[in-house]
């Protein structure tokens, strides 16, 4: 029964959900490359900005400033955006946004909505309330139209479909849009999808965006698209709606530049977005909206410890270096942001439920320098294995070996008496499935294999020949 | 100049030539070398599995000995780091804690790599530790933009005969993580498969790092896969010949 339960509870950690990805050796491998990609697609731009380092630090340092006076931004903020006619919307939660969004559609009568990709309102779970409400949702950046149509989740924030290889993209296609059976041809499924996708744009009552920055001085919001959906939307509908994370403040458009040099270059390796759209005014006849979105933001910023992790711009760099991320896949992390950074940001969202995730990393600390914005999220991510032990509730298994082990470990005595032990198991046991260290795939194959245990330790040889 | 030399406790246990070869490594080099008895483990095993609060004490045993030496040095990146930067760091000054060092560094900073006199004449694969090279800064690592240096490569430069590769992704970690290695075996088995692939396909007969649990996890990787590849510390390499 203990065990069954417990089995059940470990289902859906990242070790167990990442053995599933691991399986297919080829699509890990596959996975592994496309990634690795754009991580060298990122170092070939860092080497055309000689002041690529000072540019990470000054983005950092901005960032520490507008938190710093976060109060004060927001309100300037919203006061200029106010001043260009835009409404302004605070959203204490995700419900609150949900609530807000729904109810600003109901009141410009729109049934349809058009979204540029928003992983805020993934975190908020906008798509599925507003379905339940009866609107009808399309997201229209390709990948996440991508993982809408099957149903699942972005594997990364910023390359929502990296999971799927074309063969799914073209059997995912076949059947909901009905083209031909097979063709995986990259630029036929993604001509298919623009066609239906102009209809859903001709189609749809209003637009939803996501937003990169949000400018204190001008009350402008930038958008950062390589497809121009977000473009599509706000400047056909009469009705426009932008859900804004309170972190995604600059003070003004000399430091925005800093940001949109590092952005791209660091997500994809390009030096720019193809688009970087500034929305400022809204067009006549129309209503303009900014969800302005807490959502646990508030309990970050106030942790000393947690708060440069409000830094984030979502580039998604750590996730692309992360050795971990890259074989492990995005969903493995069961939480809406993936990798290094998802799994800082995943405990203020259920320390319970999401307590795997700091442990689900070597602490390589490579995410740490691709971070534009220089966050420590190795550092980070030891800190919450510290606080995470303290206050959720322990893995019996691994309680019991720390404890043994901190016990041998603290006086020469118990040392020299537990090794003194340890020299008397045969080399077939401390080789065999009862020592987890030794790893054997289903098929009997042998994986890794514990080392063959010397005669005698570095300390018993020195007694005999040094003192 | 009295050098403390702490063996950590699994290169105590498994890799007793590694302490050895690190040992005379130092004399070699004219270091008056103490073996400090007392500390048996800088506590990286419980603390980076979030069990910090049960290395409580096992700083006293450090911060007995520190005072006593003009260095503590020991031939483990994670260790040294974990010292400096976790065990030892609230407990000590800055400039006392900088007397912890890894073994190249100590050789690269403090001894100057014309004093070390070796022969290995083998073509090496080196595998860049993580802690090592983004925790101690032994070398530039791949993300960033910054002039390229290697104290670790300045040192094996003295090694006669060496024909030292430096593959592509060498500063990817091998997947070892401490119970990461355990916890995530599924995980961690694949980057030591990739580490293993990576390094054959660059024709080495050996693996060298600054860190024998990287070493361990992928000999024991090679050895579950047949490779003909070994893994050897750098002290080893340090002790080898002349």
């Amino acid at each position: 029964m203990f065990n069954r339960r417990k089995n059940k509870l470990m289902k859906g950690t990242h070790a167990n959900l990442s053995k599933g990805f691991i399986t297919g050796s080829e699509k890990t491998d596959w996975h592994n490359n496309a990634l690795w990609f754009l991580r060298a697609k990122r170092d070939m731009q860092r080497d055309t900005i000689p002041d690529w380092e000072k540019l990470r630090a000054t983005a950092a340092a901005i960032k520490d400033h507008t938190l710093s006076r976060l109060p004060e931004y927001l309100q300037r903020f919203e006061e200029n955006a106010i001043k260009n006619g835009i409404q302004v919307h605070w959203a204490w939660d995700d419900a609150e946004l949900r609530e807000i969004t729904a109810s600003i559609l109901r009141e410009n009568n729109a049934k349809s909505v058009v979204k540029s990709k928003s992983m805020l309102t993934e975190e908020c779970g906008l798509n599925p309330y507003l379905e339940k409400e009866g609107f009808d949702v399309v997201d229209t950046d390709l990948g996440e139209r991508i993982v809408q149509l099957r149903k699942e989740h972005p594997s990364h924030i910023v390359v929502p479909a990296i999971h799927l290889k074309k063969e799914e993209v073209s059997d995912t296609f076949h059947e909901k849009m009905n083209t031909e059976k097979g063709n995986s041809d990259p630029d036929y499924l993604a001509s298919a999808a623009r066609e239906a996708l102009r209809k859903d744009f001709m189609r749809a009552d209003a637009a939803i965006t996501g937003v990169n920055f949000g400018v204190a001085e001008s009350g402008t919001v930038v958008v950062c698209t390589n497809e121009g959906n977000a473009d599509m939307g706000v400047h056909s509908k009469k009705t426009v709606i932008h859900c804004m994370g309170m972190e995604k403040l600059v003070p003004g458009y000399k430091e925005l530049a800093v940001f949109t040099r590092l952005l791209a270059r660091s997500a994809t390796g390009q030096p720019v977005t193809v688009f970087t759209s500034h929305y400022r005014k809204p067009r006549p006849e129309t209503t303009e909206h900014i969800i302005i979105v807490n959502n646990k933001r508030t309990d970050i910023f106030e942790d000393p410890e947690f708060r440069q992790a409000m830094r984030c711009i979502r580039c998604g760099a750590c996730m692309n270096t992360c050795p971990v991320y890259r074989r492990s896949g995005g969903h493995s992390y069961h939480h809406t942001v993936p990798g290094p950074i998802g799994s800082v940001l995943a405990p203020f969202y259920g320390k319970e439920k999401n307590k795997d995730l700091p442990f689900a990393s070597t602490l390589c600390g490579s995410c740490n320098n691709v971070c534009p914005v220089k966050i420590d999220l190795a550092g980070l991510l030891y800190r919450w294995r510290q606080k995470l032990t303290d206050e959720t509730s322990p893995d019996l298994s691994k309680k019991i070996g720390m404890d043994i082990g901190s016990k041998i470990l603290k006086s020469r005595t118990t040392y020299s008496l537990a090794t003194r032990a340890f020299r008397w198991v045969p080399g077939s046991v401390l080789q065999s499935g009862l020592n987890p260290w030794n790893v054997t795939a289903k098929n009997g194959h042998k994986e890794r294999i514990f080392p063959d245990v010397p005669g005698e330790s570095f300390r018993e040889w020195y007694k005999k020949n040094q003192e | 100049m009295t050098v403390g030399l702490f063996v950590p406790c699994y290169i105590d246990q498994l890799y007793p030539k590694v302490g050895r070869d690190t040992l005379e490594v130092l004399e070699k080099a004219g270091c008056k070398v103490v073996f400090l008895q007392d500390p048996l483990c800088c506590g990286q095993p419980m603390a980076n599995s979030g069990y910090e609060s049960k290395t409580r004490d096992f700083e006293k045993p450090f911060l007995k000995v520190l005072p006593e030496v003009d260095y503590l040095v020991t031939p483990s990146a994670s260790c040294s780091y974990h010292l400096s930067h976790h065990l030892l760091k609230p407990f000590v000054a800055a400039e006392e804690l900088a007397k912890v060092k890894e073994l190249t560094e100590f050789l690269h900073d403090i001894i100057g790599p014309d004093k070390i006199h070796a022969s290995f004449p083998y073509r090496v694969g080196l595998h860049l530790s993580c802690h090592g090279l983004r925790g101690l800064n032994l070398g530039t690592p791949s993300e960033l933009k910054v002039p390229y240096y290697s104290k670790i490569e300045k040192v094996l430069a003295a090694v006669d005969g060496l024909d030292l590769v430096v593959p592509s992704k060498a500063d990817e970690c091998c997947g070892f993580g401490g119970s990461f290695a355990v916890f995530e075996s599924a995980v961690s088995v694949k980057m030591g498969c990739d580490k293993m692939k990576t390094m054959s396909g660059a024709e080495v007969s050996y693996v060298a790092a600054t860190d024998m649990s990287c070493l361990m996890h992928l000999e024991g990787v090679f050895r579950a896969e047949e490779s003909t590849m070994k893994v050897m510390h750098i002290a080893e390499i340090l002790n080898a010949g002349a």
